[in-house]
């Protein structure tokens, strides 16, 4: 019989590496598996995190995630770089299987997974990826330099990208469906003051355009309904996110957009012993510092199931 | 345990066009993070199909005109060369067993 482990905290992010601090400190030896290419979550992606409460001079996020991860890991926190690819959870003991086949047993499990960039669903944009279409500024905006690309979203992600991309781009195309952004002010000024990025009002992307290598996009207007065509280099999407649930679709109770549902003011599933905390369960806030919150809770939450186990 | 050699300008036509075993090339650059996080998995098939697959990284940053020739757009891209062309192109960072799948014709 193989060991059976306190907790198991599935996936890493600023709500995982929390849990984990706080069960480390609990003396509950957590495992935390941090997945082979997601460990650290979003904020491995982004530049500058300038809301995160203790940094005045602001934290570049993969910083800030080393050090979350450099924290749980002093105090005892089991950190494993792989990802959970099945798991059992409606037992008593919780049985999970990593991606090197290995068997992980646990009375309780925290689920982290966070979320994963959302696409536009167009069939051209799958196949243009890397052939122009992007969901990642930073890492691909290098290949930019003087070109002129598209930015879509409306949100503080989205306005972030759209920043960086003037660092390469000669022009950047803030493309929104809407008239209005759902942006932080301050976020929103800062893009819309800066004299590369120009804004396409009331407008979605409807087709990815382009053989070999995207040049252009499809665009409808979403008040008169017109279409139009207009000539791009690339295309950056930064529409949201979509909760990482898909291992437990069927075991715990989600809502119609795949979040996990937590009981009242917990991180309590469904399943008693599994908790959900960060992104995958926040449909509203979804801030590094809303996801270590959570984090914080679903540990406290295992702590107190544990110790009445 | 042998891992992954960095290619340039100076070895690309005789490390990769020229090799007579498949290459899988990993084009990557320091600031992307999923690079950073796909490297130690490249690394590990490196060594673990040493003979069947060579495996070799080119920094895009340092070598742009090459990450250019190859039309790289969106990094971490990884390319499999056999005979001097790109048989196959696989763009983003996925987990080991998911690539060793991508991979397994030339494993």
């Amino acid at each position: 019989m193989s060991e059976i482990h306190n907790v198991v905290i599935v996936g890493s992010g600023p709500a995982g590496y929390t849990a984990a601090v706080y069960a480390a400190r609990a003396q509950l030896n957590p495992i935390v598996y941090e997945g082979s290419i997601t460990a650290g979550g979003a904020l491995m992606n982004t530049t500058e995190v300038e809301n995160f409460p203790g940094f005045p001079e602001g934290v570049m996020g993969p910083d800030l995630m080393d050090a979350m991860r450099k924290q749980a890991e002093k105090f005892g926190a089991k950190l494993i770089t792989d990802d959970i690819v099945e798991m059992k959870l409606d037992g008593e003991i919780k049985v999970l299987t990593d991606g090197s086949g290995n068997t992980m047993k646990a009375k309780a499990v925290i689920l982290a997974t966070g979320s994963a960039y959302k696409e536009i669903g167009l069939t051209n944009e799958k196949r243009l990826s890397g052939r122009g279409v992007s969901w990642c500024a930073t890492c691909d905006g290098f290949f930019f330099r003087e070109k002129v690309v598209a930015i879509v979203g409306g949100g503080d992600s989205a306005m972030e990208e759209a920043n960086f991309l003037t660092r390469f781009a000669s022009k950047v195309v803030l493309i929104h469906r809407r008239d209005s952004l759902r942006a932080s002010k301050i976020m929103a000024d800062r893009a819309m003051a800066n004299p590369k990025i120009e804004f396409l009002w009331n407008t979605e992307v409807i087709d990815v355009l382009g053989a070999d290598q995207m040049t252009g996009l499809k665009l409808k207007n979403t008040v008169d309904g017109t279409e139009s065509e207009q000539d791009f280099d690339g295309l950056f999407v930064a529409i949201g996110h979509v909760p990482r649930s898909e291992l437990i679709v069927g075991q715990i109770d989600l809502d119609a957009e795949g979040y996990v549902k937590v009981q009242g003011r917990s991180s309590k599933t469904n399943l008693t012993g599994v908790f959900a905390c960060g992104d995958l369960v926040d449909h509203t806030y979804r801030q590094a510092i809303t996801a270590a919150g959570t984090g914080c809770e679903a540990a406290l939450d295992a702590e107190r199931f544990l110790s009445g186990h | 345990m042998s891992s992954a050699q960095a290619v340039t300008v100076a070895n690309f036509e005789a490390e990769v066009l020229q090799s007579t075993t498949p290459v899988l090339v990993d084009f990557w650059a320091e600031w992307c993070g999923p690079c950073r996080a796909v490297g130690p998995i490249v690394d590990e098939i490196a060594s673990e199909y040493a003979g069947k697959i060579k495996v070799v990284k080119l920094n895009t940053d340092e070598e742009a005109a090459i990450a250019m020739k190859y039309g790289i757009m969106s990094i971490p891209t990884l390319n499999v060369f056999v005979g001097g062309q790109v048989v196959k192109t696989i763009v983003g960072a996925k987990p080991k067993p998911a690539l060793l799948k991508e991979l397994s014709e030339y494993l």
